[in-house]
């Protein structure tokens, strides 16, 4: 068991402050004896229900970006949410979204360490530009604006990535990244710029550019 | 043209409404006298645009919230009490018998409502299109999927050649914790191999047995539990556990 928490122990140290990934802990330590727990009671289970899962939608578009895989995307979430229901008594108010998608991330870290994938540097990114960004073939494949945008946004590498799809997409503010992805806020302020920066690189804005 | 170096920060902090009144009002100054800056701020407002537009964003596909809902059901339930569940058959055995049969009663009580949850299961995973999480014929991708979601290593076995296709596998709830299910075809027919690591307690009956129309076969072997259930007919089922079984490594 203690191998299977030892991911998250860097994310951890990190961001102390963050309810959602120690709830997150408490909910993976207790995943294998799930029976041992008591129960949420009817009230606090109804309160999971009309508070978090209404956000079903925006944490399946937080995972689809994160892991660019339809069916991973809704494994990442399905694990999530049900990670989500065993932690909720740690919920702890704020915007219910940021707490869900650190839950999200985490997923996607554990699915991520398991595959053995190395972990993405920023610092390393920073030095070099998106290496899966779009050739003008792939561009041209695809077909309208929504998956131009799309297509764009998933050649970003994956701290600036996620930066910007949850101050874009999900509106965000920057106090809910932090506390979302666990970087401080300063990060958060320079993934943001540096996200929009290549992403205007790839997707230049007509009209405005010649 | 580009903005000012030193004003890239606040481009973006008045863009994203994080700027405080002085802030924002000193940037906003700024904009009037700088197109440098003005043109970013344009580009990026722009580009905001572009993402925040409807569409850009994923929507979850259809079946994942009743799945979703379905876990979450699954676990605010209470876990079932035994005791009472087991009581109204010890009773309607007659006093005299029921301490000699209390234990069997209990086991069997035990294995029914477990065997209801299995139909149950299998049923829901025909009708909730979520047959399988990852499919594939193929036992080498199997077995690592399941590696590192349980806590256990259920035997992945190729039984194409006897006549049941491999065609994925799930992970599913059933009495009260995350158990594997191996997926196989038989003819246009499913069966759903549900595994999860034995309990200690008594052996529970063998099977093969039929239950609401289906059959459900039961084995046990190093430390597993393995619960068949299917549509096919009982006799086909344990030709599948045979098979299963003589295959399993030893």
């Amino acid at each position: 068991m203690t191998g299977r928490i030892l991911p998250f122990a860097p994310l951890l140290s990190a961001k102390p402050d963050g309810p959602g990934v120690a709830v997150f802990l408490r909910g993976k330590r207790t995943a294998a004896t799930a029976a041992d727990e008591t129960p949420l009671d009817p009230g606090e289970a109804d309160r999971f229900r009309r508070l978090i899962l209404p956000h079903l939608d925006c944490a399946y578009s937080f995972a689809r970006f994160l892991c660019r895989d339809p069916s991973l995307a809704e494994d990442l979430v399905q694990d999530a949410f049900l990670r989500a229901f065993r932690g909720f008594r740690g919920f702890r108010g704020g915007d219910p979204r940021a707490w869900l998608f650190a839950i999200v991330r985490s997923s996607h870290l554990t699915w991520a360490e398991r595959r053995r994938e190395p972990d993405v540097d920023a610092d390393a990114v920073l030095e070099t530009t998106p290496s899966e960004a779009l050739s003008p073939e792939a561009v041209l494949v695809q077909q309208g604006e929504v998956a131009t945008v799309r297509g764009a946004l998933e050649s970003l590498p994956e701290p600036f990535r996620e930066t910007l799809v949850l101050r874009e997409l999900e509106e965000l503010s920057y106090r809910e990244i932090a506390q979302a992805t666990g970087a401080p806020i300063g990060t958060v302020m320079s993934r943001l710029a540096r996200a929009r920066q290549m992403l205007l690189a790839v997707l230049p804005i007509e009209g405005l550019r010649p | 043209m580009t903005a000012c170096p030193d004003k890239e920060a606040l481009l973006h902090g008045l863009l994203d409404g994080e700027l405080d009144a002085a802030n924002a009002q000193a940037c906003e100054a700024h904009l009037k006298t700088c197109p440098g800056c003005a043109q970013a701020l344009g580009e990026l407002q722009a580009l905001s645009a572009r993402l925040s537009a409807p569409g850009v964003a994923y929507r979850a596909p259809p079946g994942l919230r009743a799945r979703i809902e379905g876990l979450i059901d699954a676990e605010a339930r209470p876990p079932p009490r035994r005791l009472r569940a087991a009581a109204p058959w010890a009773f309607s055995g007659g006093f005299a018998a029921l301490a000699a049969s209390l234990a069997v009663v209990m086991v069997q009580a035990n294995v029914s409502a477990l065997e209801d949850q299995l139909v149950a299961s299998h049923v829901r995973s025909t009708l909730a299109s979520h047959l399988v999480d990852v499919e594939t014929s193929d036992r080498h991708v199997v077995k690592p999927w399941f590696n590192g979601r349980i806590d256990f290593a259920p035997p992945v076995i190729e039984l194409a050649d006897a006549g049941y296709p491999l065609a994925g596998g799930r992970l599913d709830y059933l009495d009260d914790r995350v158990v594997a299910a191996l997926v196989y075809r038989r003819n246009r027919h499913v069966i759903n191999l549900f595994v999860w690591p034995s309990k200690p307690g008594p052996a529970l009956p063998p099977g093969p047995a039929l239950r609401s129309g289906y059959s459900v076969a039961h084995w046990r072997n190093h430390g597993l539990e393995f619960w068949a259930v299917s549509d096919i007919d009982a006799g086909d089922l344990e030709a599948f556990r045979r098979a299963f079984v003589a295959r399993a490594p030893t």
